[in-house]
């Protein structure tokens, strides 16, 4: 074949050489190996579906329409054992991501204060650091799940017997209940008040960052946003005579009834998943942080930025670019290590789908299979946002 | 593409070898070991000792099918599984049989593809609270939590129990029957709902048994036997007469200490079962004196009855329904002839 043709791409009008033009036989062998393996799939699925039916077992999802029949500890949905297996799954679901959220939100602020404590000029701060990143990260996750089940929150007093704070707030081995907010009428008002506090703050900071870009003067931000926040609602509420009383959990005779409460499985499996994903969002900050040149402290010294700031304002910017990548592992792997809730009992999508209600219908494929698209997704939904998160802290290059 | 042929072939060997299945009967025979499914560890049904050698009511099942099958009791391999493995484990023939302390239920029956071999234990669901509460019946249980192990019928039993009696309850799960027994002694729920058989087992395990009281009622009807693959028909007939064997042989008077004198001189029903006269094994595809290896290594029903669950063990559970149909009971093997 002649140099010309590779570059214009044209294929030869002679019938041996159109297969041995480079683009058309890559697409011919992209065609055979995406024929291969639609076969190898429709053979997987059809031979498992027949031989299913040999068997007698029964398959399709049918069973997401029928009654469960079981009870859920905790729901964020309403539930009862009337339900069908479909709002099992949703329940499932919810939790799965209820306690994938806070653990990713608690572990990632004990990450990073951890992560910067091991450059803190403090001794005694940069051992913390050290002692907490190398034994967390390296105990089983499973481990450190029972040790705060079994170990710390087991050891907590009966319900009768329940540590108490002024008879409002109660900790006992069935968990932490507090007393519940009820709304009166009126409450939409304050609400309607904290969101245009929040409109206000968005505002107040585009003003500030604006003057101190013209006049070079600082505005305290931080301090007005936060008595925005809290004070504006409260003086409205006080105004209406607070349209809101509490609902207060009462020892009963077998459990604390009223209130809210959060169910100790819960309690264990966030604090393992912060603890143990947080030890490795440390070490990950300080990758990040390291890998910014020293240069940078020194300039930023000299150009008279406050000892407490440069850390904030030089460093971490900068580190974030080595950070994010690591984050978006670290996410993904405490929504998948979020499983190991089937071990205490947490009513994650694992232990109410894949545990329970696959043990009572038997469909194990089904169940396994939409189990697994629902951790896939999630999984690609994070990288998706951790993506474009990167992509606005990264180098920005000339065009 | 010689590379990308080869792995679409290994792919499809994967995908048909699959379908598959010789016979359990002659894998077993093939194999030399029975493989049997027992539980991760219950008192009395399926347990392991110091010396890790499996003893109760369920191993006694498998170790009848191994001494029909193999003519040796010992040979079995035991698999602890937990009540959410088992049925996979067996549809996936990891297993031979499944003797576990299952509940035969329609479900069960009907749509997972297997099938259940008869009853070893007939049980039903109770309740086990601690004394300090005070509570001297389920009825009183209005609002209390409740610990369960997960993928059980004891699940949908209790939901369906304190629905019928307009109460409300907590269900708080856990795997196995032991992370069930430390959630009720922490305190994490107030009562412990099982079979009753199992209440009675896990309250010998409590660090102090009499601080917890089993109740009187008994919500369901929990028929607990051993399951085999649907669709393996010899299989199924040697698992289903193993088990009638030991039933059977109590029900004739024949026991372990007197299997070779009722073999020799027998009345015509002993002399049958023990395999001197008839051809009930070779019926089976069995050797002829299959029943009687039953019976000499492993005992007849009510043997096995005392020495794992009955007055011979720390359980004491009385024979009740577990008896013979003409002692009270509603044990009782179809005639072997």
């Amino acid at each position: 074949m002649s140099k010309e043709h590779i570059t214009h791409g044209k294929p030869l009008a002679s019938s041996g050489s159109f297969f041995n033009n480079p683009r058309n036989r890559a697409l011919i062998y992209q065609f055979l190996l995406l024929l291969g393996l639609g076969y190898f799939f429709y053979t997987i699925v059809s031979n498992t579906m027949a031989n299913m039916e040999a068997r007698g077992i029964k398959s399709g999802f049918g069973f997401l329409f029928t009654t469960s029949g079981f009870d859920i500890l905790m729901s964020l949905v309403p539930y009862e054992a009337t339900d069908t297996y479909g709002r099992t799954f949703l329940v499932g679901l919810l939790n799965t991501i209820l306690v994938s959220i806070i653990g990713i939100f608690l572990s990632t602020i004990l990450g990073f204060l951890m992560g910067v404590a091991y450059f803190s000029p403090n001794w005694l701060l940069k051992r913390l650091s050290i002692v907490y990143v190398e034994t967390f990260r390296n105990i089983p996750l499973l481990l450190q799940v029972f040790f705060w089940y079994f170990a710390v929150l087991a050891a907590l007093p009966s319900a009768q017997d329940s540590l108490s704070i002024g008879q409002a707030v109660f900790l006992n081995v069935r968990g932490l209940f507090l007393p519940a907010l009820v709304e009166d009428s009126g409450a939409a008002v304050v609400y309607g008040t904290a969101v245009a506090a929040v409109i206000a703050i968005f505002f107040l900071r585009r003003w500030a960052h604006k003057r101190q870009d013209d006049t070079g003067e600082q505005f305290p931000v931080g301090r007005v946003s936060l008595a925005l926040f809290i004070g504006a609602p409260l003086l409205i509420a006080m105004l209406m005579g607070m349209p809101f009383h509490f609902d207060y959990p009462q020892i009963g005779r077998f459990n604390v009834s009223g209130g809210t409460s959060i169910i100790p499985e819960l309690m264990a499996l966030t604090l393992a998943l912060t603890v143990y994903g947080g030890a490795f969002i440390a070490e990950a900050v300080r990758a990040g942080v390291q890998s910014v040149p020293h240069g940078q402290t020194e300039a930023a010294r000299s150009l008279g930025i406050k000892e407490s700031r440069i850390m904030s304002l030089i460093i971490v910017p900068q580190a974030m670019r080595v950070i994010m990548p690591l984050l978006n592992s670290e996410y993904q792997s405490l929504v998948k290590n979020s499983t190991l809730a089937t071990a205490i009992g947490y009513p994650d999508l694992f232990t109410v789908f894949v545990g329970t209600s696959l043990n009572q219908t038997g469909q194990a494929i089904e169940i396994v299979f939409m189990t697994m698209a629902v951790y896939f997704a999630i999984n690609m939904s994070i990288s998706f946002i951790m993506n474009h998160l990167n992509a606005k802290v990264a180098l920005v290059e000339r065009k | 593409m010689r590379k990308l042929s080869s792995v679409i072939a290994a792919g499809l060997a994967v995908g048909l070898s699959v379908g598959a299945t010789a016979g359990t009967l002659e894998d077993v025979k093939k194999r030399g070991t029975l493989s049997c499914g027992v539980s991760t560890g219950l008192a009395g049904f399926s347990q392991k000792d110091e010396k890790g050698q499996w003893s109760g009511l369920d191993v006694d099942v498998c170790k009848a099918v191994a001494a029909a099958v193999l003519g040796d009791a010992g040979k079995v391999q035991y698999k602890p599984l937990t009540a959410k493995e088992r049925f996979t484990a067996l549809q996936s023939g990891e297993i031979d049989m499944l003797s576990r302390n299952t509940t035969w239920t329609h479900t069960r029956d009907t749509s997972l593809g297997l099938n259940f071999a008869g009853v070893n234990y007939y049980d039903g669901q109770g309740f086990m609270v601690s004394k300090k509460l005070g509570v001297k019946s389920a009825l009183e249980l209005d609002g209390a939590s409740a610990c369960i192990q997960a993928g059980t019928t004891t699940e949908l039993n209790l939901a369906d129990y304190f629905r019928a009696n307009g109460m409300k309850y907590t269900a708080v799960t856990f795997d196995t029957s032991d992370q069930t027994r430390s959630g009720f002694e922490s305190g994490r729920c107030d009562v412990l709902t099982s079979d009753q058989s199992q209440l009675y087992a896990i309250r010998i395990g409590l660090k102090d048994p009499s601080s917890a009281l089993v109740l009187p009622e008994v919500i369901s009807k929990e028929p607990l036997g051993p399951v085999v693959r649907q669709g393996d028909d010899a299989w199924l007939n040697i698992v289903k007469w193993s088990m009638f064997g030991l039933v059977e042989a109590e029900f004739l008077g024949i026991n372990s200490a007197n299997a070779d004198d009722m073999k020799a001189n027998g009345k015509p029903g002993q002399k049958r079962l023990m395999g001197s006269e008839g051809d009930s094994g070779d019926k089976l595809g069995l050797s002829a004196d299959w029943a009687y290896n039953i019976v000499k290594q492993v005992g007849n029903y009510g043997e096995s009855f005392e020495r794992n669950v009955g007055a011979g063990s720390p359980l004491k559970i009385s024979r009740g329904l577990n008896a013979q149909w003409n002692q009270g009971g509603i044990m009782y093997s179809p005639p072997v002839r």
